[in-house]
C-alpha cells in the first residue's frame, strides 16, 4: 500500500510537470534588443531540507538582481538575467525531471543543485545538453570524477572534507574510540567513509558504524547500540534535520560523547532548534568562515536587510556560482553555452567567499575546510585546514 | 543486559508513537473503509496549532500546565472541525463512488493540508518549546524520560477510551450498525451522516493529542512531519489488522519493537553483513510475513465483525 502511494504521488508529480512543460518558450530575444539570459537554480524547495534549498535561492536571487542592476552588456548587448527556479526535493528522481524541464527551456547555465544525491544524476542531462552547472553546495567526490566537462563547484569536496574532519577529531580532540553513523545519502554516505578512513588513518578506533536515512526523527536505537560500545565520539555524516534530534536523544540516552558532523549540520538553524543540546556539537564548513571571507560580512548584512533572517548556510556560495557563470560569459562576450564554458574552466575570480578558479574536473582550486564548534549558542571557527592539510590555528 | 532493556524501552515509546497515529486510521477503516491518508497530515496540523498557541502564551505567565491544557483544547477543536470539513467536502460527496475515488481524493487532501501548512507556518523546522517535563530517570540500567513515560500512558488510554465508546455506549452501537451495514443502519434509524462525520471528528481529534505528544517528544515541528509519520502507522495498523483498535495498538507496538531491535542488534548478529539501514527492510519483512499467513492482519477483522 505503500508503495502505492508513492508511485500515485511521483504520478501526479509527473502529470503537473509535464503539463507546466507544454507552456510556450519565451523568446530569448526581446524586441528592444535586450538579451535574456536564463539562469536555472534548482534546490529542494519542499520537504524536509526546504530551510536551506530556500537559502540557496535566496543567495542566486540577490546575484542576479545585483547583475541586472548592474546593466551587464555582453557583445554590444544589454543583458537582463532572469532566475528560473525549480524544486527538485532533494529527490534524485525529481532531480532528473527538473533537469530534463530546464534543458527544454534552453536555459544558459544551471546553479545548483543543493545535494550531491541530485546533482550526480541531473549533472549527465546536462551534460548532454552542453549547459555548464555550478553546484554551490554538493561535495561528494563522484560529482566531478564523472569525467563530464560541464560540472563545476564552489567549495571543497568531501575528499578533502572528510580528510580534514578525521584530522581534526584523531589530532586535536584526541578521540580513540569513534562511531561513525550516515544517512545514506551520496552526501552523507560519501563524507562519512571520507571521515572514516582519514579518522583510521591517524590512529582513531572505528568501533561502530551505523545507519539512519534523511527522513527519520528517532535514533534511539542506534544510539543505544552505540552506547553499549563506549565511544568518545559520534560523526554524523548527513543533515541538520537529522542532527538535531540525534543532538538531544544523545543528551537523553545518557550518552556523553563528543558529537561531530559535517557541513550539513552547520546551520543557524541547529543552534536554535537543539537548544541546550546543541552546546559542544562540532561541524565542518568546506571554506573560510563566514568572517574571513572577502565579502563575508557585508553580504551577510544585506542578506539579513533582505531576507529578515540570517544566512542559512549556503546562500554566499550560490551568489558566487552565479557570479562566476556571468564573469565566465562576459570574458567570452557570449551567452551560449558552448562558447563561455571553456571561459568558465580558465577563469579567475574575486568572489564573497574567496578567489574562485577550477581544476580540470571542475573542482575548487586551492579550497580550505573550517572546524567549528557551538559555544554559547553560538558557531565558533576553531580552525581552518588547507588542502595540503596544514591547520591554521586560530 | 540494560543494552537489551534500553532497546525495548526504545521500541516500546517509539511503537506506542505508530499506535496513537494507527489508531486514527484504524477507526476511520473501521466505520467506512476507507484509508484516510491525510490522517499524517491532521497529525501535523495538530502540532503546528499546538505550538503556535504554546508560543503566543509561553510568556504570558501562566503556569505551563495551563498553557499545555489550553494548546491541547485549541488544537482539538482545531482538528476536530478540520477533519469534520475534510469529510464533509472531500468524502461524502463520494460516499458512493467506486472505492478508488475517495483513495485518491485522500491523497489529495493530504497534499493540499501539506502545502497550506507550508504557507502558514512556514518551511522552517521549528522548534517546539520543552513545555513537558523531560526529566530522566533510570530504571535497571535503563533510562527513560518522562515524556516517554507519557507517551505510553496516552496511547493506552487513548486506546482504551476509544474500545469503551466503541463498545459500551450507545454512539459507538451506532458506528458498528454503520459498519456492518450502512443501509439497514439508515432503516433502523441511525443517522448515518451524523455517526460518520463524529467518527472523523474523534479521529482528528485523537491525531491532535498525538501531534502534540509527538512535537513535546523530539522538540521539533515541520509541515512535512506528518507523511513519514501516516505511512509507519498505516503500516502499523495493517500489520494489528486495520480496522482493529486492540490491532493498531499490539500493531504499532509490535512495529516499534521490530524496529528499535531490528536497527539495534541486526549488525552485530550478523557479524557486519547487514547494518542498521536494513531496519525498514526488516520490518517490512514482518509485515509481509504476517499478511501471507494472516491476510487480515494480526487481530483480523473490522470493528463489525467482531461485534
Amino acid at each position: 500500500m505503500s508503495i502505492q502511494k508513492t508511485s500515485l504521488y511521483s504520478a501526479i508529480a509527473s502529470l503537473i510537470l509535464l503539463a507546466s512543460c507544454g507552456k510556450s518558450e519565451a523568446p530569448a530575444h526581446k524586441e528592444n534588443n535586450e538579451l535574456i539570459v536564463k539562469i536555472g537554480v534548482v534546490a529542494p524547495l519542499t520537504g524536509p531540507q526546504a530551510h536551506i534549498g530556500k537559502d540557496s535561492e535566496n543567495g542566486a536571487r540577490m546575484a542576479i538582481e545585483d547583475a541586472n542592476s548592474k546593466g551587464i552588456i555582453i557583445n554590444n548587448k544589454k543583458v537582463h538575467f532572469e532566475l528560473i527556479s525549480e524544486d527538485d526535493q532533494a529527490d534524485p528522481k525529481t532531480a532528473t525531471i527538473v533537469a530534463q524541464k530546464l534543458a527544454d527551456a534552453n536555459v544558459n547555465g544551471v546553479i545548483g543543485h543543493l545535494n550531491s544525491g541530485t546533482s550526480i544524476p541531473a549533472s549527465r542531462i546536462y551534460s548532454n545538453h552542453g549547459i555548464p552547472q555550478i553546484s554551490p553546495s554538493a561535495t561528494a567526490v563522484n560529482y566531478t570524477a564523472q569525467g563530464l566537462k560541464t560540472t563545476f563547484r564552489v567549495i571543497a569536496n568531501d575528499g578533502q572534507q572528510g580528510r580534514a574532519l578525521g584530522e581534526f577529531v584523531a589530532s586535536t580532540l584526541q578521540a580513540k574510540k569513534i562511531a561513525v553513523i550516515d544517512d545514506r545519502s551520496a552526501y552523507g554516505q560519501g563524507l562519512a567513509d571520507e571521515f572514516e578512513r582519514s579518522a583510521k588513518s591517524y590512529g582513531g578506533q572505528i568501533v561502530a558504524r551505523e545507519y539512519t536515512n534523511d527522513k527519520a526523527v528517532d535514533f534511539t536505537a542506534v544510539l543505544t547500540s552505540i552506547k553499549s560500545k563506549n565511544p568518545d565520539l559520534i560523526f554524523f555524516g548527513g543533515m541538520d534535520p537529522q542532527g538535531v534530534p540525534m543532538a538531544k536523544q544523545l543528551k537523553s540516552l545518557g550518552l556523553d560523547v563528543k558529537f561531530v558532523m559535517g557541513d550539513g549540520g552547520f546551520t543557524p538553524k541547529l543552534i536554535e532548534l537543539a537548544g541546550d543540546a546543541a552546546e559542544g556539537v562540532y561541524a565542518s564548513q568546506p571554506s573560510l568562515p563566514l568572517e574571513q571571507m572577502p565579502g563575508g560580512s557585508n553580504f551577510s548584512q544585506r542578506y539579513m536587510a533582505k531576507y529578515q533572517q540570517p544566512i542559512q548556510q549556503y546562500a554566499p556560495y550560490c551568489y558566487d556560482a552565479v557570479n562566476v557563470m556571468i564573469a565566465a560569459m562576459q570574458k567570452a562576450a557570449s551567452v551560449e553555452p558552448e562558447k563561455y564554458l571553456s571561459e568558465l574552466g580558465k577563469i579567475t575570480h574575486a568572489g564573497i567567499s574567496g578567489n574562485i578558479s577550477f581544476k580540470e574536473n571542475g573542482d575548487i582550486k586551492g579550497g580550505s575546510v573550517t572546524l567549528y564548534q557551538v559555544r554559547q549558542g553560538k558557531w565558533q571557527p576553531l580552525q581552518t585546514i588547507n588542502e595540503d592539510g596544514i591547520a591554521s590555528q586560530d | 543486559m540494560d543494552t537489551l532493556l534500553q532497546q525495548i524501552i526504545n521500541g516500546y515509546v517509539q511503537g506506542s508513537v505508530y499506535a496513537m497515529v494507527a489508531l486514527g486510521y484504524t477507526m476511520v477503516y473501521g466505520i467506512l473503509g476507507l484509508i484516510n491518508f491525510a490522517h499524517g497530515e491532521i497529525v501535523m496540523v495538530g502540532a503546528m496549532v499546538a505550538l503556535s498557541v504554546v508560543q503566543l502564551l509561553i510568556n504570558s505567565g501562566l503556569p505551563p500546565q495551563l498553557v499545555l491544557l489550553f494548546s491541547l483544547i485549541i488544537s482539538v477543536s482545531v482538528c476536530m472541525s478540520l477533519g469534520y470539513s475534510i469529510e464533509r467536502i472531500a468524502y461524502r460527496p463520494l460516499r458512493k463512488a467506486p472505492r478508488l475515488a475517495p483513495l485518491i481524493t485522500a491523497i489529495g487532501v493530504s497534499i493540499v493540508l501539506q502545502n497550506l501548512a507550508m504557507i502558514i507556518w512556514g518551511r522552517e523546522y521549528l522548534a517546539f518549546p520543552p513545555i513537558l517535563p523531560n526529566n530522566s530517570h533510570r530504571f535497571f540500567g535503563a533510562i527513560i524520560t518522562e515524556v516517554q513515560i507519557l507517551i505510553v500512558l496516552v496511547a493506552l488510554i487513548m486506546m482504551g477510551g476509544l474500545l469503551l465508546l466503541v463498545h459500551q455506549t450507545r454512539l459507538g452501537c451506532a458506528m458498528r450498525a454503520v459498519a456492518e451495514n450502512p443501509t439497514a443502519a439508515i432503516l433502523m434509524g441511525v443517522n448515518t451522516n451524523k455517526v460518520i462525520a463524529i467518527t472523523f471528528m474523534l479521529g482528528s481529534g485523537l491525531a491532535a493529542v498525538a501531534g502534540l505528544m509527538i512535537s513535546a517528544r523530539y522538540g521539533i515541528v515541520h509541515y512535512y512531519m506528518g507523511s513519514i509519520l501516516g505511512l509507519k502507522a498505516f503500516t502499523a495498523a495493517v500489520l494489528g489488522g486495520i480496522g482493529n483498535m486492540r490491532g493498531a495498538m499490539m500493531g504499532g507496538l509490535l512495529l516499534g519493537l521490530i524496529e528499535s531491535l531490528g536497527a539495534g542488534y541486526i549488525g552485530d548478529l550478523s557479524g557486519g553483513f547487514l547494518g542498521s539501514h536494513y531496519q525498514d527492510v526488516f520490518a517490512f519483512f514482518v509485515l509481509i510475513s504476517v499478511l501471507i499467513f494472516r491476510p487480515s492482519g494480526l487481530f483480523g477483522g473490522r470493528i463489525a465483525e467482531r461485534a
